[in-house]
């Protein structure tokens, strides 16, 4: 008997194709809303930073050092620098925004303390007092381009020091600042919005044929129960993908928009091999989520306890999305690679943080899988269980 | 009017119980926690006839041709339909029958178009023979005129009639209809019970469950009797009758059955 798993998804597909209220909620709307949500925010805070450019504002220095005074006589025209000693009336003067600016004492005998610094001996660096009240938006705003300007001083301080292992390390420290903090972002917003994809038809798919008879009706004919599972599951997944696609392309059209990419901020730097490993990791998981959910979605009596169902088991993949903010380092062993969905997350965080090891990438893909050949087993004894097919 | 002896079907002590939960309970108004819906159910039906399992609501009628289509899997016994066990060789039985009941729907986003070659491809059917049928079946019921209008916007008689082909797409020996006639209008009804006397005509076999008199009457070669899952009695409409109406015959043996209580 030739598989009709084909024939499945091509209704699958016809179906969700067909429907442009459906495809437009599913695929173009996740993306879009992503886009504007996130550019908004972006422009909001942009705006915040930028607003008072045109103001005037001040910048007191206290002990300027002569290697920086032509650097930051440059900074801006809005900016009057006056150098001058600062005291504890004068910080009072900021907090109560009577001073519009910023407040900057460098340590005496800066020039010279640079000069005799060696980060290889753990000597304490000429540390700079900023003084500044992030309240008043003009003093943000100074408060970040002086210390925007410091740390490039204090990096070129860095590499300008005779080379040795450990300053070429500090060089490649933009490329892991920027690793880091995508390690912890990424793989979170990636589950949640391929998760939101299969929210958005998995729980319906087979409770709703279940609900409207239609289930019963594919039941009669001479198909495979399992063409039947394999071919639901491939095909939400498909769709959940391309939910999964249109809100990544929102995220990444809108991401330059909310933290600055390059240019002084974060690094994105990431190898061929490391995308080509993203990729079969969304594949898997979308996999294993859309049969985790299409086994919910056979068990429930109709779409809306579908829908019920689905939400704890949602907020957990949520919460195993959270782990690696508050983790230190990718764990090391097989049997965290073993765990559905955490797997996935902690080999996208090891990705992002350069951390990449392939047996982590292999165990996932492999364990991820095996669990949708069970989830297809699963579901196809469930469209052989008349107490699950036609409960009411 | 019974074309052949050649048994098609053949039903040995088929037996369903059902485990009622408390809401079934309240309906049934029943503390039992178990229900005996087919009680070893025998019975056989010959290539080219119609054969009707008569009996109330409840008495099992629906359970047993839903073990019969494989739809739900008997307890005990088993039927062979043209030598297809129901309970071992479920797919090769579903490829042999159609199987139509009120609560088989159909999508209603698709067009029959679209829905009929679907349910020919899950058949095999062949490309060729599928558009002969397709003419076919869609000139006779009137469905080719809305071949391309999604099954939503079709009426109640016409979604009837379409699942009904839909049921036939690959031209099967047996045909199994729960209460083919319930719910249709008289127009469309009559189409469907012509239609079933065609296809006898034709050689198939028809098994129907139905709990009206003048269907089984008019339609039905043989007829079989259920009352509270078990046959009382089975054969021709002269054997099962002995001279009486059907519908009087059928009272006297639901009293034989209930000692009396109506």
């Amino acid at each position: 008997m030739k598989s009709n798993t084909l024939t499945i998804i091509k209704k699958e597909f016809a179906r969700f194709f067909g429907d442009r209220q459906l495809l437009f909620t599913t695929v173009i709307m996740p993306g879009l809303m992503i886009y504007l949500v996130y550019s908004l925010m972006g422009n909001g805070i942009n705006k915040m930073i930028t607003e008072g450019a045109d103001e005037v504002v001040t910048l007191q220095v206290e002990n300027m050092p002569a290697s920086l005074a032509p650097m930051f006589y440059n900074l801006d025209s809005n900016l009057v620098v006056t150098l001058q000693s600062f005291g504890d009336e004068d910080i009072k003067k900021l907090e109560d925004k009577e001073i519009n600016g910023v407040l900057l004492r460098f340590p005496e005998a800066f020039d010279e303390r640079i000069a005799v610094y060696d980060p290889s001996l753990d000597m304490m660096p000429a540390n700079v007092e900023i003084y500044y009240n992030s309240t008043n938006n003009a003093s943000s705003r100074v408060y970040m381009i002086i210390s925007t300007m410091l740390n490039n001083y204090g990096r070129s301080f860095t590499v300008n020091v005779p080379q040795n292992e450990e300053q070429r390390f500090d060089q490649a420290s933009d490329e892991s600042i920027g690793a880091m903090i995508w390690s912890k972002i990424l793989p979170m917003l990636i589950m949640m919005m391929l998760f939101s994809g299969v929210m958005a038809i998995a729980p319906s798919a087979i409770a709703g044929e279940k609900e409207r008879g239609t289930i019963a009706t594919l039941l009669v004919t001479p198909m495979r129960r399992n063409d039947l599972a394999l071919g639901k599951i491939i095909s939400l997944s498909g769709i959940a993908l391309l939910s999964g696609i249109s809100s990544f392309i929102g995220i990444a059209l809108a991401l330059p928009k909310m933290v600055p990419i390059e240019e002084g901020g974060l690094a994105f730097h990431y190898a061929t091999t490391d995308y080509v490993v993203l990729l079969l990791l969304i594949f898997a998981s979308v996999l294993i989520m859309a049969s985790a959910v299409s086994l919910l979605s056979a068990l429930a009596k109709d779409v809306k306890n579908a829908g019920t169902m689905v939400v704890p088991f949602m907020l957990v993949v949520m919460l195993a999305g959270l782990v690696p903010m508050f983790q230190s380092s990718v764990p090391e062993g097989i049997v965290t690679y073993l765990i559905p969905f955490y797997n996935s997350i902690e080999v996208m965080t090891a990705v992002f943080a350069h951390e990449m090891q392939w047996i982590p990438v292999i165990v996932t893909l492999a364990s991820n899988i095996v669990y949708t050949g069970i989830a297809v087993w699963g579901l196809t004894r469930m469209f052989n269980s008349e107490k699950i097919m036609f409960s009411r | 009017m019974r074309i052949s002896m050649e048994e098609i079907l053949k039903v040995e002590g088929l037996s369903k119980t059902f485990t009622l939960s408390r809401k079934q309970q309240k309906i049934e108004r029943t503390t039992a926690r178990r229900k005996v819906a087919v009680d070893n159910l025998s019975f056989s039906a010959y290539r080219g006839e119609i054969f009707g399992l008569l009996g109330p609501n409840g008495a099992g009628k629906t359970t047993t041709l839903r073990m019969l289509s494989t739809l739900i899997r008997p307890d005990s016994g088993d039927a062979l339909l043209d030598g297809c066990s129901v309970v071992n060789q479920p797919e090769e039985v579903r490829a042999k029958i159609g199987f139509l009941t009120s609560e088989l729907k159909l999508e209603d986003f698709f067009t029959p178009n679209y829905l009929f070659d679907f349910f020919s491809e899950l058949h095999g059917v062949e490309e060729n023979a599928k558009e002969k049928m397709k003419n076919e079946m869609f000139a006779r019921f009137g469905i080719d005129k809305f071949a391309e209008v999604k099954v939503a916007n079709l009426s109640t008689g016409m979604k009837q009639k379409l699942s009904l082909v839909i049921s036939l797409v690959h031209d099967p020996e047996v045909i199994i209809f729960d209460e083919p006639t319930n719910g249709l209008d008289v127009l469309t009804a009559r189409t469907v019970t012509d239609y079933l006397q065609e296809l006898r005509s034709e050689g198939k076999t028809i098994i129907l469950s139905t709990h009206i008199f003048s269907l089984v009457e008019r339609l039905c070669d043989r007829v079989g009797i259920i009352i509270d899952g078990r046959m009382v009695s089975c054969g021709t409409l002269e054997e099962v009758c002995g001279g009486m109406t059907i519908e009087d015959r059928f009272f006297d043996l639901y009293k034989e059955e209930k000692g009396g209580e109506e």
